[in-house]
């Protein structure tokens, strides 16, 4: 099929005047959207745009309040997820729906398992397994590990041939490819091209700019529960797709960098730092003040670095010097002491970030409840004073503070997990892929929240999947490959060609 | 990884189950005086049926994430129905069998819609029907007492030479082709039909991997479109069948009812020990009924070995909970070579 016919098929899913609340909330508000059949649609859009509702709508998750879905222009209702995907509507959701005790292939199969006398062919569903791990590229993966024992990207891949196995005729991925190294999301986009010339049509939410246009053929902009604007990819530019999503102009992406102090008083010094065989002697010096990138394709080491650092990983050897004087940090509690004064920004809020159902007031005050204490009691008076202050200082927008922390969107909530390290003072903040799922305009309000606290002289040390993110924030950027610092980049030397190579560990001649 | 390590790495717990029971059960017999012989075995495998059966009832609930506190009762109760039906002519006791085993089964299903539909945790719905379990069995028979079929209890509670003998087939059991299985406990050959024909079909069903997929990612096995409501519901029924055979052949094996409080109470804390000794994991979804029936054996034989030493029986609860926590600590062993501690967490 050729650009010209795709572009002139029907629509595949129609919504029509689609309205949902939760509350008092408008999530949707009568949207018209429509997807055509056999193309690669984005959706864009802010945390709270109504994108998350909209693929929920469309994959049976949650029912809307008003208007209805149409397939190849049928009114369908679909009272869970299962309905969906006996009409082809197949979802593969942000938040992993991998059961982790049980095996790849089972996971694979766990709809509709190949079955034989009415039980389970275990043969045929590792054969079935081993066909789609290939097909994404995944033959290192054994259907019989359990899920549980997969890194990260290897689980969103099987999340990806999970949802393959279910033979779609409508994909709908939600930022299926977050946490995916640059090889698999290169597999995935070729795999979405291919069922797309298939006549499959995919619906896509990503947050990162270049993805899109590297693969989407239309996009779609949602901001505030409405539907902005559809349009071929292509016809707008960065700029004004950015403009429709916040509605407001950006001046700059990133806060502009300070040119490097003379003499860098250093802050945190590692030599020979080692752990298993994930970390390799590693000599990194962090100065007051400086914002460290740490680049590298993912699972280099980069979050091993900065969870050893925080006290999470046992049996580190190497010296740990802060400000000075050699530390031994065991724990996530020595990590807080004075004279140590680190902070973690978790990779996982909803697990290591948050306690969900907690409120937000006792989120916020979590890890500073010593400062808010006299005696064994916590002085209600800080508390408030505390969390007000948390709440203004990064903008989080919340109803009320004794609201769980769950009712928020994604980027609130991470504005929260952020807010509450800043109560504890820290000297040196690590963050670990922070604005991992975050729309645009909170990430802009972290990016310059990371400049100014660095300019309280602060030490950062910032991992991020996302290399414009590095070039943008960064002083400097230690390049980690195979537990290795393979280079560190500084000022004009962190060129985004210069971190593909030397995360590929390539020699510059060779870039 | 080779598929063998991966099976053996994830099958550590049950086979560390069945090397534990294999040491204690050859020392047990090695200092029997009438150690390694049949009349032994059988004896044993009277003793351990119905714990092993009301464990593998644990095994389900465990298995979603819960506990269940009725089997225990739910085991009683059967018990008592079975000392008023298990007499009369064959039909009447077939009928009788029937009605127990259908009564388990209709226990099991009230505690799973009672889970599923009233959303309460199980730990709590099955204390509360679990009370009114024993409620009933208590209203059905008072004191201890009842009318088993002495044929019956005799042929279920001794090898299968016993049945042909008694019902007079295969020669009156002398038939030279049914020699080589003669030898084979009636109990021993119900708990494996039971495991063979019940439990490995379901544990291979759709509605057994969706047990799991629950016990192991509740939210991820409802957006995967499985049917969590009806193996919710199926767990329990089975778990509650599986408790019903077990009072079922309580009656047989003593040839009448007891509705006691305590005997079923004490059912129900050997059933969790055994699930847990037996290698699956109280987070649920991780596991296998199996596990349970060597977790059972394990702390019969415990009490076995107690009896041929002459060891005074108080000190046996002290040595149970001693072989629970060890296997809790096993279990737990995996912590020492975890080097990330967040691993601990998830």
């Amino acid at each position: 099929m050729d650009a010209e016919t795709r572009v002139a098929s029907a629509p595949h899913v129609t919504l029509d005047g689609v309205t949902k609340r939760y509350g008092g909330v408008t999530a949707l508000d009568s949207v018209d959207f429509a997807c055509r059949l056999g193309s690669i649609h984005a959706v864009l859009g802010e945390n709270g745009a109504g994108k998350s509702t909209l693929i929920k709508i469309m994959s049976g998750v949650v029912q809307p309040d008003e208007g209805e879905i149409r397939l190849d222009g049928k009114p369908m209702t679909f009272a869970h997820p299962a309905a969906a995907n006996a009409k082809g509507i197949v979802c593969i959701f942000q938040e992993l729906s991998l059961m982790s005790d049980l095996s790849v292939a089972d996971n694979i199969s766990i709809s509709d398992p190949p079955r034989r006398f009415g039980l389970i062919d275990r043969k045929a569903q590792r054969r079935r397994a081993e066909q789609l791990l290939a097909r994404i590229g995944c033959e290192d993966v054994n259907p019989l590990s359990r899920v549980r024992d997969l890194p990260l990207s290897r689980r969103q891949m099987v999340e990806i041939a999970k949802a393959l196995a279910k033979e779609p005729t409508v994909l709908i991925l939600d930022e299926a490819t977050s946490a995916l190294t640059a090889a698999d999301v290169d597999t995935v986009f070729g795999i979405l091209r291919r069922l797309r010339d298939d006549g499959i049509s995919i619906l896509t939410i990503s947050h990162r700019m270049h993805e899109i246009e590297a693969v989407a053929d239309r996009c779609s902009v949602f901001r505030n529960g409405r539907h902005i604007e559809t349009f071929d990819q292509g016809a707008r530019t960065e700029g004004e797709i950015v403009q429709m999503m916040i509605g407001r102009e950006i001046s700059a992406h990133f806060p502009p960098k300070p040119p490097p102090p003379e003499v860098a008083t250093p802050m945190l010094q590692l030599s020979g730092y080692s752990w298993e065989n994930r970390l390799k002697s590693i000599d990194l010096s962090v100065g007051a003040g400086e914002i460290v990138g740490l680049g590298g394709l993912d699972g280099q080491g980069q979050k091993e670095l900065l969870l050893g650092l925080f006290g999470v990983l046992k049996d580190v050897s190497g010296t740990v010097t802060v400000q000075g004087k050699t530390v031994k940090i065991k724990s996530p509690q020595d990590a807080k002491k004075a004279g140590v004064d680190l902070a973690l920004i978790p990779e996982d809020r909803k697990t290591e970030g948050l306690m969900l159902p907690m409120s937000i007031a006792d989120n916020l005050t979590i890890a500073s409840l010593s400062r808010l204490s006299a005696g064994p009691f916590v002085n209600p008076a800080a508390m408030t004073a505390a969390v007000e202050d948390g709440i203004k200082r990064m903008q989080i927008k919340v109803g009320s503070e004794f609201d769980p922390v769950s009712t928020l969107s994604g980027g609130n909530q991470q504005k929260v997990v952020i807010a509450k390290w800043l109560m504890t003072d820290p000297k040196i903040v690590l963050l670990n892929d922070p604005t991992r799922g975050i729309d645009v305009g909170t990430k802009q309000e972290i990016y310059r929240l990371l400049r100014d606290l660095a300019e309280t002289g602060a030490a950062i040390i910032l991992y991020s999947t996302d290399y414009e993110e590095l070039i943008g924030c960064c002083d400097r950027v230690a390049v980690m490959y195979d537990g290795q610092i393979v280079r560190e980049l500084a000022g004009a030397e962190i060129t985004e060609r210069n971190i593909i190579a030397s995360a590929l560990n390539m020699d510059e001649a060779a870039a | 990884m080779s598929d063998l390590r991966i099976r053996l790495s994830q099958n550590a717990p049950l086979l560390t189950a069945v090397v534990v029971f294999a040491l204690f059960y050859v020392f047990y017999n090695m200092n029997h005086p009438r150690g390694f012989s049949t009349a032994v075995l059988i004896q044993n495998s009277n003793e351990v049926f119905t714990l092993a059966m009301v464990a593998m009832a644990q095994t389900l609930p465990v298995l979603l994430g819960g506990l269940d506190l009725s089997v225990g009762a739910i085991m009683t109760l059967v018990n008592t129905i079975a000392s008023h039906l298990l007499n009369g002519g064959p039909l009447q006791i077939i009928f009788g069998f029937i009605v127990c085993l259908a009564a388990g089964a209709a226990c099991g299903f009230v505690n799973g819609c009672v889970v599923v539909y009233g959303r309460i945790q199980p730990i709590i719905a099955t204390l509360a029907t679990g009370a009114i379990f024993m409620g009933i069995a208590l209203f059905l028979r008072p004191t201890p007492g009842g009318d088993v079929d002495g044929d019956l209890s005799w042929t279920a509670t001794n090898d299968l030479y016993e049945i042909a003998a008694t019902y007079g087939f295969a020669q009156d059991g002398d038939a030279a082709w049914f020699q080589p299985i003669a030898w084979i406990p009636v109990p021993l050959l119900l708990l494996i039909l039971v495991a063979v024909c019940i439990w490995l079909p379901f544990a291979r069903s759709v509605t057994g991997r969706t047990v799991y997929a629950v016990g192991s990612g509740e939210g991820a096995a409802f957006m995967s479109g499985l049917a969590i409501d009806r193996a919710k519901i199926a767990a329990f029924t089975l778990g509650g069948l599986f408790a019903g055979i077990g009072g079922l052949y309580l009656a047989l094996q003593t040839s009448s009812g007891n509705a006691d409080i305590p005997q079923a109470g004490a059912y129900t804390l050997n059933s969790i020990a055994a699930v847990v000794i037996g290698g699956t994991s109280l987070l649920g979804g991780v596991g296998s009924a199996i596990g349970s029936i060597f977790g059972a054996l394990i702390l019969r034989t415990i009490s076995f070995n107690f009896r041929i030493f002459e060891i005074d029986p108080l000190m046996q609860p002290l040595f149970e909970g001693v072989v629970l926590l060890a296997a809790v600590s096993l279990g737990a062993l995996r912590v020492l070579r975890v080097k990330n501690s967040l691993e601990l967490f998830r």
